[in-house]
């Protein structure tokens, strides 16, 4: 469905989060798990939210995405108001202008890797779509793994065509939840090291939320939670992007499938 | 659109084995419903085909007396070919073997039947014995007699030879001769002492027109006449609506008896479905987050339950067709014709429309909450949806379900209102089973018995836990045995009324036909072989002239007066000093004898003939007897227990009234044995041969058999059910394997031994098999209860071993079915476990 009226203003930032509260009813006690949280993220920008286990990390990051509805404030996605849609409508913006990755990577298990990759392309009703599908898993290194089921695939490599998957309706932005929690170092790093480029490479607007702050300083800014409350929004200095060789040509070399890492 | 079936196919992948698993419990139910209705559609096309075999004639007269003149010359003015026909009951003896039987005795004059054939042994006799002189002999009562082709058989003085064993006649279905075997003989040598006045027998004239006369038109045009001589008249459109009618409300019948397989099956794919739905929510999850509307991630599941339903169905219906192929055996004894075996198209669109439907309903249930899954479950693993959330579409659902097997069971019975119980006796079943499953989860939990032994515990706390199987085996076993005993108890309640019979003190043979002049004679003869004779009791025919001050010829001329059949009906009354056991006064005062000579006599009447006639204490009824009027007055109304096996009379006249009327006895003796009673039924039937007389333990047999073959079949639909149930059990276990796999992989983990997860698995089937078959046989027995009571008013029977029998088998089965299923959980890998739990 095309979305008419929920098209993006031109200027307008990619991300405008304002004033935004989040709470849960928690038997008869009432959880404040963010409370009034502002913050804009402009086109091109990459950004980290911070912050310990608790702190609201994971719940601003799937309100920014128009996975939950706010308890007060408002998201702005792309210059369209998240509030008045409907879920239904918020994965069509989603679909359009967000990318996603996940930390348990989130591969639909019975579909290829190939597939995997396709769907949100297929979702967009968009047909010939398989040559750009083949040659994103073949920039993340998985050229020779199309056919291969996400139980075939190491962690490392489920979370690159994940994505692969991201980038496949070429994202405004992208919303990555602890990437590379799930991994080992040497494979976090590797695919820090893709998603950066990816990244650069598309132009989209960068969103991580990481408790690694050796992933966070990568970024050009970091939001600091904590209790719920942005504690601080600083530059990180690096500026907009980040000081990173280009990735290497073919597979970062990982583990076999038997000695992947998993988290426990 | 395209996306939703590519996605719903793929999505598939991995898991059709299981989805095939799901839809195999549709396969027997909708193979039942494409059996039945494709049979029922072909009867009645065979019917419809051969329906002028069914009356062998274009036009028939049948009165209980000889034609009067009037009908006579009627006759003669039709024309076109004629065949006559007198039948009556009547004793037949072998005098090779001395045994003597009741039989319907069919005269016959003519080439009757016109249309289809007499099939006999050797073929040739049928054409023969009218010619010869011989009869024809049902073929059972050949073999119960040890009589061949060519042996003689004497009915009343006459000695005919066998030309040959009935096998089939036109009208009459194997069941009907099982009550009353049928001998065949040429009119012209009918003994007509058997046709004194006072015997029953049925006068026929068989027409055949061959200038294409419309029999229906002709008849409609002489239906007065006929009516008005008490003559009765059949057209072959008459005949084929009747048995239509019969043989559509049999099969109508066993199709919801099969249903009640497809609603299992149902169950079954709900269950399955819940549990696939719920291996499935991450996908949707991460489909909501990718950008798919609740609409589209619903479609792709709805799309793979009706591929199911529609290859169930598809595999059912073939399935139907071959089972449909074994259904004449099943049934053959009730049928009038011959099937040639078709394929009803309609039945198997309907059979598969109906498998896709409740499919579709019941995956909707689970399915609804596909809608419902949050992308957020993509972030957070552990993300709960919404606590105690009921979607308000659950009830549409529920409410589709109810409307659907409503409708269904209001189309297929006989009548509307059975469709209606069918359909709340189903809702109250389902209902106490899924109570008694909640209540046992509930009551387990609150009363857990902690002193137990741990694998005791394991598996009893296995019954309440998250995931576990209670409501679906509950609601599957207990279905099963309910259908089951519930059949069982009824037929042990219907057998033991007819038993009562053979009680102490009760007659076992009945001698009737007995003129007055032969009372003495016969009961000399019953004594002179030791056996007792209880009662004699006189019977007189009449019928009713007038009700109220009103003839019945008035009342019917009345268009604005009810005529009932109890108007017009003949009466078989007897009179008597004082009321029999089996019969209660329930208004009035019975008097037992009045002065010769009395002008109003005071008659008694049953209760329900005396409400048909619109009677009360008080009112004037007068009697034709046989020509002569009677005017009574009801002085009493009884309530008379039928079931009896005695005789028993609508109206009952005191003495003093009836004895110059013609009438004949009925003498009752108890013979104990067969041999007895065989030896008293040779020696009256030589010396009396209008004398018939019925052995009530072979009627009692009879009834057996007859009973089993009904029975029979009704278990082969219930079967259908049972069968399901095994898969639906089956299905739940191995649905719950991987967790199982991952509990007993902890387990061992954590160091429990084989035996030890064996033991839990054990139990916690143990317990499930034996709760869900207590509540269905204790549910069977309240159900029996109520019919025996309420529907046959008869005393409940309630057979111990057999209902013992049915919970350690049903509970042996379920037991066996889930271990047979967690074979190798124990050895399976603890990491490959371990690590699927976390992937």
């Amino acid at each position: 469905m095309p979305l008419q009226q929920d098209e993006p203003r031109p200027g307008a930032p990619v991300l405008r989060v304002h004033r935004l509260t989040k709470t849960y009813a928690s038997g008869a006690r009432t959880l404040t798990v963010l409370r009034d949280v502002s913050f804009d993220v402009a086109e091109g920008e990459t950004c980290a939210i911070v912050g310990p286990s608790g702190s609201g990390k994971t719940t601003l990051l799937g309100l920014c995405a128009g996975l939950d509805d706010p308890t007060d404030g408002s998201v702005e996605l792309c210059g369209i108001d998240l509030g008045p849609l409907s879920e239904d409508a918020r994965a069509e913006v989603r679909n359009r202008y967000v990318g996603f990755v996940f930390q348990t990577f989130q591969l639909i298990p019975t579909l290829t890797a190939l597939e995997n990759v396709m769907v949100p392309a297929e979702l967009r009703g968009e047909t010939g779509v398989l040559d750009h599908a083949r040659a994103l898993l073949e920039q993340v290194g998985l050229g020779d793994r199309l056919d291969h089921y996400p139980a075939q695939l190491s962690g490392g490599e489920q979370q690159r065509v994940a994505l692969a998957r991201a980038f496949i309706n070429r994202p405004t932005i992208l919303f990555a939840d602890e990437p590379t929690g799930n991994l080992d170092d040497e494979t976090g790093t590797a695919i820090e090291r893709l998603i950066f480029d990816l990244n650069r490479a598309a132009g989209t607007t960068l969103v991580i939320v990481t408790h690694d702050l050796d992933l966070a300083r990568r970024t050009g800014r970091i939001i600091r939670l904590k209790g719920g409350r942005v504690v601080s929004d600083e530059p990180t200095g690096v500026p907009g992007a980040v000081q990173d060789e280009p990735v290497e040509e073919g597979p970062v070399e990982e583990g076999p499938v038997e000695e992947r890492s998993v988290a426990s | 659109m395209w996306w939703t079936f590519k996605m719903a196919w793929r999505d598939s992948r991995g898991s059709r084995r299981r989805l095939l698993l799901f839809l195999s419990s549709m396969v027997l139910g909708v193979a039942a419903l494409v059996a039945i209705n494709s049979f029922g559609d072909n009867l009645r096309q065979a019917v419809d085909d051969e329906a002028r075999t069914l009356l062998g004639a274009d036009l028939s007269f049948e009165d209980d007396q000889p034609f009067s003149e009037e009908i006579e010359a009627l006759i003669d003015s039709l024309g076109g070919e004629q065949s006559r026909r007198v039948s009556f009951a009547s004793m037949v003896l072998f005098p090779k073997t001395d045994l003597a039987r009741l039989a319907t005795v069919r005269a016959i004059e003519g080439r009757y039947p016109y249309y289809g054939v007499v099939e006999t042994t050797p073929p040739e006799a049928a054409a023969r014995y009218l010619t010869e002189g011989g009869a024809l002999v049902d073929k059972t009562l050949m073999q119960q007699a040890g009589a061949q082709v060519g042996d003689s058989i004497r009915i009343g003085g006459v000695t005919y030879r066998i030309a040959g064993q009935l096998e089939k006649t036109p009208r009459e279905s194997s069941a009907m001769m099982l009550f009353s075997p049928r001998v065949y003989i040429p009119l012209a040598r009918l003994d007509t002492t058997l046709l004194q006045r006072g015997s029953r027998a049925e006068y026929e004239v068989y027409f055949r027109f061959e200038d294409g006369r419309d029999a229906e038109a002709l008849q409609e045009a002489l239906r007065p006449r006929l009516r008005e001589a008490g003559v009765g008249s059949d057209t072959v459109e008459e005949i084929k609506e009747n048995w239509d009618e019969g043989l559509t409300n049999l099969y109508r019948f066993l199709s919801l008896v099969g249903f009640v397989a497809l609603l299992l099956g149902g169950l079954g794919v709900a269950s399955a479905v819940h549990v696939y739905v719920k291996q499935r929510i991450d996908t949707v999850a991460v489909l909501r987050c990718l950008g798919a509307t609740s609409r589209r991630t619903f479609g792709v599941y709805l799309v793979q339950a009706a591929a199911m339903g529609l290859l169930g169905g598809g595999i059912g219906a073939v399935l139907g067709i071959g089972i449909q192929t074994l259904l004449p055996r099943v049934l053959g004894d009730f049928l009038p014709v011959d099937l040639a075996f078709r394929v009803s198209w309609p039945a198997v669109a309907l059979g598969v429309g109906i498998g896709v439907g409740v499919t579709l309903l019941f995956a909707l249930l689970p399915l609804l909450g596909v809608r419902n899954v949050s992308p957020l479950r993509a972030l957070r693993a552990a993300y709960e949806e919404r606590g105690g959330y009921r979607d308000p579409l659950r009830w549409v659902v529920f409410g589709l379900l109810a409307a659907g097997i409503t409708t269904f069971a209001v189309v297929q019975a006989p009548r509307w209102i059975y469709g209606v119980w069918y359909a709340v006796g189903i809702a109250v079943v389902f209902g106490l089973l899924a109570l008694t499953a909640r209540a046992i989860m509930v009551l387990t939990r609150k009363f857990f018995p902690t002193s137990w032994p741990y694998t005791w515990r394991q598996g009893l706390a296995n019954l309440y836990r998250p995931n576990n199987q209670t409501l679906i085996l509950m609601l599957v076993l207990g279905l099963g045995t309910f259908l089951i005993m519930t059949l069982y108890l009824a037929q042990s309640t219907l057998l033991a009324q007819i038993n009562v019979a053979t009680e102490e003190g009760q007659p076992d043979l009945v001698l009737f036909d007995v003129q007055p002049d032969q009372v003495d004679g016969v009961v000399d003869s019953i004594r002179a072989q030791g056996v007792p004779v209880l009662d004699r009791v006189p019977i007189v025919t009449m019928r009713l002239q007038a009700v109220k001050g009103r003839t019945i010829a008035e009342m019917r001329a009345d268009s604005t007066t009810r005529v009932s059949w109890a108007h017009r009906r003949e009466y078989r009354s007897s009179y008597r000093g004082a009321l029999t056991d089996a019969e209660r006064l329930v208004a009035g005062r019975f008097t037992g004898s009045v002065p010769p000579g009395t002008a109003v006599a005071p008659v008694s009447l049953e209760q329900e003939i005396a409400r048909d006639l619109e009677v009360g204490l008080g009112d004037t009824l007068v009697w034709d007897v046989q020509g002569v009027p009677i005017t009574t007055v009801v002085g009493s109304i009884r309530e008379v227990d039928w079931r009896r096996l005695s005789t028993n009379f609508f109206a009952v006249f005191p003495e003093g009234v009836l004895e110059q009327a013609p009438q004949f006895f009925v003498v009752l003796a108890r013979t104990k044995t067969a041999e007895r009673a065989a030896a008293v039924q040779s020696a009256v039937v030589q010396a009396y041969p209008n004398v018939s007389s019925i052995d009530l333990s072979l009627v009692m047999g009879v009834f057996d058999a007859i009973f089993s073959r009904v029975s029979f079949a009704i278990r082969f639909m219930a079967l259908f059910s049972i069968l399901t149930g095994i898969i639906v059990l089956a299905g739940a276990v191995v649905v719950s394997r991987f967790q199982r796999i991952s509990e007993s992989v902890l387990l061992k983990t954590l160091g429990a031994s084989r035996r030890q997860v064996y033991r839990i698995m054990l139990v916690e089937y143990l317990f499930l098999g034996v709760f869900a078959t207590l509540t269905g046989v204790v549910l069977a027995v309240g159900g029996s209860w109520a019919l025996a009571v309420f529907v046959f008013e008869a005393p409940f029977q309630l057979p111990l071993w057999p209902l013992l029998g049915t919970l350690v088998t049903v509970t042996g089965l379920t037991i066996g079915i889930g271990l047979l299923n967690s074979r190798g959980v124990y050895d399976r890998p603890p990491l490959e476990v371990l690590r699927a739990e976390t992937a």
